[in-house]
């Protein structure tokens, strides 16, 4: 992959007829395989005791971490998001901080990876909005205001779709192709920064596409959720 | 100059003025939200993770009009489409 090449969907790594596979596959299912083992291998013995091992503790601390941080922004109970908002934040963060190991092209980098998850945030959001009030209630949503609003509800849906999709692929692309720059030029000492300033720019993106999700979701589920919060109140008072 | 040199011209210099155009904005508006933010947090110190959150978010969403000008203005420089219709035998 050299510098000319926008996206790592360019780079063709492998091909047999029409089938080809191109780095950004590749590199996901790196990432998802190196997800999977190491939350297997850390989750194999499990512990509910003092002794517990260090890759528990590591694992607790992060899954603690999301947890906390959807019930401050949503003001919702996380369990029903942990799964879709932690498994965004935590594809997106290890492909954006993986992108540090040379030879290691990150997959959020191209814009057919981006759009995927984009797309299936476009997807949550009447998911878990339906799920949470009925499909009238959702649909109630778009007509607020007024019924005037509903072209632009509609439209601001999509655009802040394309939005989220083409902000983290912008941002990783901008990374990697300043990298491959400042090595053509300077190659002695400023890469490094740059990298390091890359690691700080992947995680905030990572953890800002994962708390957009959320917003627009739980903004999806707010009546229901201030019904829900108001009825806890009473439980706590009565 | 023919249909070549005057997209790649034009191109070129799009691209330049794009980016450069485009990032006046949004460095306007990020010094100006992280400038409030320091005077918040250092008005109330309590509040500084709910702030800084929001700052981030926030700066996200800013930066993001800024990095659609980069995205153009890569396009136009590395992924110009208009190219495919001057050269059709190099195949973009």
């Amino acid at each position: 992959m050299d510098i000319k090449d926008l996206s790592p969907d360019d780079a063709v790594l492998w091909q047999w007829e029409f089938v080809s596979l191109n780095y950004t596959i590749v590199y996901t299912w790196l990432v998802m395989a190196l997800l999977v083992i190491g939350s297997w291998f850390a989750t194999r013995r499990l512990s509910a005791g003092r002794n517990m091992s260090r890759w528990q503790n590591f694992l607790e601390i992060i899954v603690g971490t999301i947890n906390n941080q959807i019930r401050e922004v949503s003001q919702q109970q996380p369990a029903r998001y942990l799964p879709f908002i932690g498994t965004l934040f935590l594809f997106i963060v290890t492909s954006n901080l993986l992108a540090v190991v040379p030879g290691f092209h990150a997959p959020t980098a191209s814009l057919s990876t981006t759009a995927a998850l984009a797309i299936c945030v476009l997807v949550a959001v009447p998911f878990f909005g339906i799920a949470n009030q009925g499909l009238l209630g959702y649909l109630k949503l778009y007509v607020q205001p007024t019924p005037l609003m509903l072209p632009f509800n509609v439209i601001g849906e999509l655009s802040r779709t394309l939005a989220l999709a083409v902000r983290l692929f912008g941002n990783m692309m901008s990374g990697a192709k300043i990298a491959a720059i400042l090595l053509a030029i300077a190659p002695l000492f400023f890469p490094i920064l740059m990298n390091a300033l890359g690691l700080l720019t992947g995680l905030i993106q990572a953890y800002i596409f994962a708390i957009l999700a959320l917003v627009y979701i739980a903004s999806a589920n707010q009546a229901h959720g201030r019904r829900e919060s108001r009825v806890q109140k009473e439980k706590g008072t009565a | 100059m023919d249909n070549i040199g005057l997209i790649g011209v034009a191109s070129i210099f799009t691209a330049g003025i794009t980016i450069a155009i485009g990032s006046i904005g949004p460095a306007l508006g990020e010094g100006r939200a992280v400038a409030q933010a320091l005077s918040a947090i250092a008005q109330q110190p309590d509040e500084t993770n709910r702030i800084t959150r929001t700052l981030f978010v926030g700066l996200a969403m800013v930066e993001s009009t800024a990095i659609y000008c980069f995205v153009v203005s890569m396009i136009l420089l590395f992924a110009n489409p208009v190219w495919d219709y001057v050269l059709p035998a190099t195949g973009g």
